[in-house]
């Protein structure tokens, strides 16, 4: 039987299923593929707090949403062009999010009357025509895995589990993935169970080959690769980037890194990955809790090291009173945030930007510090040297704020060479710095950083603490004139660094003056559904201009000038307004905000409604 | 020096090339404690003690929380953080861990180590970080004037507690024989021999010492360790610890009860060979545990002394270990290696 081949530019893939179903795994590997093949590519995994949730039912759902172009493209997509449901509570809890003619790969043999009662189905949607504007394909892939695999010395259960594989090898074929890589990975992940591995490759072929069989498919895709700048490109996640930012600023530091920790979703995977890399004489210290992670941090950035403690908003709740110790003691320190949804546990795996104003002002005091935030997973490296640049530099702890999107979203990444990385070292002190005398709040004219004089420098003893010192010799002060001056030097130093960093940039085809009255800026990982939702409006002749912030503190000094040069200032932010509120505050402009807490990133459509929306209005 | 030394604890700490004194180790800072209280005894024998350990007076920190006790390292000429409440233990776990070629200190005090901080006291023990804890014990708040603490006794009338504290005091010696600490002692400000025969062993220790300071607070609490310091008892209550001999006060004994534990009976009362003969470096945990308990009720009889002194590897000692075994297994780390790890693809 010879299958139609047709063309595609691009194409949104929703893998969803039980918790335990694989899902992740199974869209980790599609991403494999479709990076090696060369299409530009981003993912969104979507999984419950619970490790597993009774099987079967709605919160127990899992997804992870891939989109591959043969362009460059800025999101995971709005929504899926194929979804494949393992069972029917992944039907019932991703139908919603389908456009109808959408393809829906349905595993038929999960289709029971206890699975469908489990999540309110009275009947099979696969069979009672509520489906009819859809493109079902029933498949059962359960039965045909555990038939693919009858010559195995497997249980049945055993045998069940691999059909992620074959649902995996259908949608290969399906978009004409390479299989290399998917059979070299199950070989190394198995290769302590042999028989496991050649049960999952046998289940891959089998998926493959039943596409290549059966009716239910008479037509297979192709996305050609994307024409992206030439370079070694890998896939990497936004926690994975920022990890390896890390360790590239303790190599180009030329500090060793010591990371204070303690476990909270979704961060801890910056710490797994740290502990990974003992080789670059990394320390990874799994406090007790998180004021101890950040506490080691700091007394290891005392010691000369370069100190990072990474978690999410509760634990930066605990930590507050620490990071106000490293602002007053003037020590470098990076302060990893991977927000999530909050108040208090919120719903640790969904992201949020609700974290800002913590970052800028929660804690006592003034106790101004660098806020930088990455707008895409890849980005994270960047922002990851960029924080340790500014905290060795100026002596301070910086917080850096990324979120679970980015975190667990990935893409493919330009690797950089180490050699083209910035030189982000500093000196320590070495003698004294005022005649014969060394005075520890002796401040650099131009950075206004004080000396970073490390234990085992002879002739340089002094102490620090967290009562307010005197200006210069850091000795316990009262005084209040000197308090006064303190507070100020202390804000003056943070907000110095603003001629440090680039101007806020405006993308803007035609030009200021051009006659575009409408800026759409944001933050943080909200860039990529901004810039695709600009695209769409461009692509439909609008006019509209984009610039994205990455130094939340200090402000780009040409903010307020951006501002004020377009008559209309649209701020999409996942919170409830908190940028806006700064940004009003701070240069009197009327922003216009646009604000959803889902848990969820944007959509580039829904943004390209509401960027119009601002266009068309008065 | 004592049998009980192995040598790590300070193995990798620079020694001084200069003779020290006590002078060396005083910083500029007019020392601001109230007049008689027991900081002053303790801060004077820790520094005219330091100077014999010959180290480079540049590889030496005291790192403190908040409380009276906690502004002893501005009076220390030497590397200091005057940290924040309860945390300690923890930022010094980082510098100590970091940097083995420092001698790591602790200030705290009972409300500093025991309460707000009682956490990093524990996690800081269990994993014996490379660190000397000196617990100031004054059995009261003195920063905050006079609330009652988590050593202060049942009853204690306090501004807090003005009918009576209601809750049972910590053990800091129990608690930390349960927390798996590998050293720990008691001693008392005013008994400056013994004080700084027990910080030269914590000294030398590798891995955490956590020594109890029995300090007066002449302002909120004077007087609660008198029965220690009266001539006409003191020696009746003070059971002497010392590795290797038999645990005595001038008039009591300790031996084995025919229940299992241990008791305190009249020194006449027994031949010399049922008496209990301390021995520091059991590493069963027990007996040091039931040695903890025999100042209850409290000021009957108190053991002073090294309680628990055995030998485990400090958790730095560890880390470094772990660090070079990653270097000798795959050499040391290379940027672009670790870059490209993983599947990597060329484009144009």
């Amino acid at each position: 039987m010879t299958k139609q081949v047709q063309q595609l530019d691009r194409v949104i893939i929703r893998f969803a299923g039980d918790s335990g179903d694989g899902m992740q795994l199974t869209g980790d590997r599609f991403t494999a593929g479709t990076a090696e093949f060369g299409n530009d590519l981003s993912t969104l995994p979507n999984f419950p707090a619970e490790i597993r949730a009774p099987a079967g039912t709605l919160p127990g759902v899992s997804s992870f949403q891939l989109h591959f172009a043969d362009h460059d493209i800025l999101t995971p997509g709005d929504a899926p062009n194929v979804l494949v449901a393992m069972n029917p509570a992944a039907l019932k809890a991703n139908l919603g999010d389908l456009p109808r003619g959408a393809d829906i790969i349905a595993n038929t043999d999960e289709f029971t009357k206890r699975n469908l009662q489990k999540v309110g189905y009275d009947a099979s949607p696969l069979e009672d025509g509520s489906l009819a504007e859809w493109r079902v394909h029933a498949v059962p892939l359960t039965s045909l895995t555990v038939k693919a695999l009858e010559g195995f010395e497997l249980s049945k259960k055993d045998a069940e589990r691999s059909k992620n594989m074959f649902a995996l090898g259908l949608l290969s074929w399906l978009y004409h993935r390479p299989t290399e890589a998917t059979v070299s990975f199950l070989e190394t992940k198995f290769a302590k169970k042999p028989d496991i591995a050649k049960a999952n490759i046998a289940a891959f072929t089998a998926g493959w080959n039943y596409g290549e069989t059966t009716e239910s498919f008479s037509v297979s895709y192709e996305v050609k690769p994307a024409k992206l700048p030439a370079g070694v490109y890998r896939n990497i996640s936004g926690n994975q980037a920022l990890a390896y930012g890390l360790i590239a600023a303790s190599v180009q530091a030329r500090l060793p890194l010591f990371l204070g920790s303690y476990p909270i979703t979704p961060a801890s995977d910056i710490l797994h990955e740290l502990s990974k890399h003992k080789r670059f004489g990394i320390r990874t210290f799994q406090a007790e809790d998180e004021i101890a992670g950040v506490g080691a941090a700091l007394g290891a950035s005392f010691g000369g090291a370069l100190g990072v403690t990474t978690t999410s908003g509760p634990g930066v709740a605990l930590k507050a009173e620490t990071v106000g110790l490293a602002v007053m003691t003037e020590l470098p320190l990076i302060v990893v945030d991977v927000q999530r949804s909050g108040p208090s546990t919120g719903m640790p795996t969904k992201t949020e930007q609700t974290d800002l104003l913590m970052a800028l002002y929660g804690r006592n005091g003034e106790s101004p510090l660098p806020v930088v935030a990455p707008m895409s997973p890849s980005d994270c490296f960047d922002a990851a040297v960029e924080a340790a640049r500014l905290a060795v530099k100026y002596r301070t702890p910086v917080m850096l704020l990324s979120d679970g999107y980015l975190a667990n979203g990935s893409e493919p990444w330009k690797v950089p060479a180490a050699a083209d990385l910035p030189d982000i070292s500093t000196e320590f002190a070495a003698g004294p710095n005022d005649g014969e005398a060394f005075l520890p709040y002796l401040r650099d004219p131009e950075t206004l950083a004080r000396p970073w004089a490390v234990p085992g420098t002879a002739g340089l003893e002094h102490r620090i603490g967290g009562i307010e010192k005197a200006d210069g010799t850091g000795n316990i002060s009262y005084d209040p004139d000197n308090h006064d001056r303190m507070v100020r030097l202390r804000q003056a130093k943070i907000d110095g660094i603003a001629k440090d960093i680039p101007a806020l940039e405006v993308d803007d085809p035609d030009g200021p003056g051009g006659g575009t009255r409408v800026l759409v800026l944001g933050w943080g990982s909200t860039y990529g559904p901004i810039a695709a939702a600009v695209r769409r409006i461009r692509a439909s002749g609008g006019k509209v201009a984009q610039a994205h912030l990455r130094h939340l503190s200090p402000l780009p000094a040409n903010t307020g000038e951006v501002l004020k040069s377009y008559d209309k200032v649209l701020l999409p932010e996942i919170n409830l307004g908190q940028l806006a509120l700064l940004l009003r505050a701070r240069f009197l402009v009327d922003i216009i905000s646009y604000n959803r807490v889902r848990g969820l990133p944007f959509k580039a459509e829904e943004l390209a409604g509401v960027i119009q929306d601002v266009i068309d209005s008065e | 020096m004592s049998e009980l030394l192995n040598g790590r604890g300070l193995s990798l700490v620079p020694k001084s090339d200069v003779k020290q004194s006590m002078k060396d180790y005083k910083s500029d800072q007019e020392v601001r404690w109230c007049p008689g209280c027991g900081d002053y005894a303790i801060l004077a024998a820790v520094q005219s003690f330091v100077p014999e350990l010959g180290l480079k007076r540049e590889n030496m920190v005291f790192v403190s929380g908040i409380g009276c006790s906690s502004r002893f390292p501005y009076y220390m000429n030497t590397y200091g953080f005057h940290s924040i409440h309860g945390r300690a233990p923890a930022i010094a776990t980082g510098l100590a861990a970091s940097r083995p070629d420092l001698s790591v200190w602790v200030i705290t005090g009972d409300g500093d180590s025991l309460s707000i901080g009682g956490n990093h006291l524990i996690h800081a023990l269990r994993r014996n970080v490379n660190l000397n804890i000196l617990l100031f014990n004054n059995r009261i708040y003195g920063l905050t004037k006079g609330q009652y603490s988590p050593t202060s006794e049942v009853g204690k009338i306090t501004k807090s507690t003005p009918m009576g504290s209601l809750d049972k005091p910590f053990n800091p010696i129990s608690l930390a024989i349960g927390a798996e600490a590998s050293f720990v002692a008691r001693t008392i400000d005013s008994d400056r021999k013994h004080l700084q025969s027990v910080l030269r062993e914590a000294a030398e220790h590798n891995g955490t010492s956590l020594v109890e300071i029995y300090q007066n607070c002449n302002i909120f609490n004077d007087g609660a360790f008198d029965q220690l310091k009266d001539p006409e008892q003191r020696d009746d209550i003070t059971l002497r610890l010392e590795h290797g001999r038999p645990i005595v006060s001038a008039s009591k004994a300790v031996r084995r009860a025919a229940d299992g534990g241990i008791e305190v009976v009249d020194r006449a009362s027994v031949a010399e060979d049922e008496i209990l003969v301390h021995d520091a470096h059991r590493a069963d945990p027990s007996l040091a545990f039931a040695l903890s308990r025999l100042d209850e009720p409290a000021f009957e009889h108190v053991p002073i002394g090294i309680f628990r002194s055995v030998d485990r590897p400090s958790y730095d000692e560890l880390m470094a270990a772990q660090l070079e075994e990653a270097v000798a297994q795959g050499g040391p780390g290379d940027l672009d290696g670790l870059l490209l790890s993983g599947d990597t693809w060329r484009i144009g």
